[in-house]
């Protein structure tokens, strides 16, 4: 398995089992790309979240503020119609409890990883620009016509062979 | 007289899910004083003392790990049963917090049901210790 399938395996369990769990929502598979390490530019609401270890990256969750505001309405049960600060609190808690259920798998691949308190950016034409060269793993989930992309970038901070990464195919679909 | 509970967490969000949580385990239950970090709450505990205390780990200023440390220090507070709710699934992480005397750990996402279930092992229906 390389990288990229390790990590949209990941995205795709955490994700599935986030929105379950936390919102009631079942989401089907995301469309997974390979982006280069320079995203097209944002609108919306886009949430980031570092992670550290002898593997560094940025996890991310990017959505529209009518999704974000859909996502905050079904996380606290209650009815929001502008992006205000309960929204943006609630999309940095999704993207926290998401980047950090894909952060626990990769951490059986890639040793143990630690994790930033996340950044939220509310805006227009935006672009994300990280100092690393690695892609991003991009997945685009759909939710009744609005889309949620979910990205990952992760390298290697040293030159170390991580053999583990080529061990089992299935460690990220293994758990209920 | 029904114990308070102390929730820290960040996230406005997740402090708001787990108040109604607390409120819907039918638990007899006093207030819920929420902290945004392990500060916050260590400045709340001066002035109450919870029967329960639901800590985040990865918080600002001083996280739950941190704080735990810091409650366990002092003699008055040692008894607190803590329960971390938090992302942090990774052993590092949990066998710190189980060493420094975590009561119990959830992982989020978590379900109300997890929730009622681990602190029907810490608080009675009836809200005793």
């Amino acid at each position: 398995m390389n990288l990229h399938d390790l990590l949209s395996n990941c995205i795709n369990q955490a994700c599935q089992q986030v929105f379950s769990t936390m919102l009631g929502v079942t989401l089907a598979q995301g469309e997974v790309s390979v982006e280069s390490a320079t995203p097209d530019a944002n609108d919306g609401v886009v949430s980031l979240i570092g992670l550290a270890g002898t593997w560094t990256g940025t996890g991310s969750i990017g959505c529209s503020p009518m999704l974000a505001c859909r996502i905050c309405s079904q996380f606290l049960m209650t009815d929001v119609q502008a992006v205000n600060e309960e929204v943006l609190d609630a999309v940095a808690e999704l993207t926290n409890i998401i980047v950090g259920s894909v952060k626990t798998d990769l951490e059986e691949h890639l040793g143990p990883l630690g994790l930033s308190i996340p950044t939220v950016v509310y805006g227009r034409n935006f672009k994300m620009r990280s100092t690393k060269t690695a892609d991003w793993t991009t997945l685009r989930f759909d939710w009744d016509g609005e889309p949620l992309l979910v990205r990952l970038s992760i390298a290697p901070t040293q030159e170390t062979v991580h053999s583990r990464l080529h061990a089992p195919a299935h460690a990220c679909d293994a758990e209920a | 007289m029904e114990p308070d509970v102390l929730v820290v967490d960040d996230s406005a969000a997740i402090r708001k899910i787990l108040q109604r949580v607390l409120r819907q385990t039918g638990m007899a239950i006093g207030a819920i004083h929420e902290a945004g970090d392990g500060q916050e709450a260590l400045s709340i505990l001066q002035r109450v003392k919870p029967g329960l205390i639901l800590t985040d780990i990865n918080m600002p200023k001083m996280d739950g790990l941190q704080f735990l440390a810091a409650l366990k220090e002092i003699e008055s507070w040692r008894d607190i049963p803590v329960v971390m709710i938090t992302t942090e699934g990774g052993e590092a992480k949990v066998g710190e917090a189980v060493r420094l005397g975590a009561t119990g750990y959830v992982r989020k996402p978590f379900t109300a049901d997890q929730i009622k279930e681990k602190l029907s092992g810490i608080l009675d229906p009836a809200g005793t210790l």
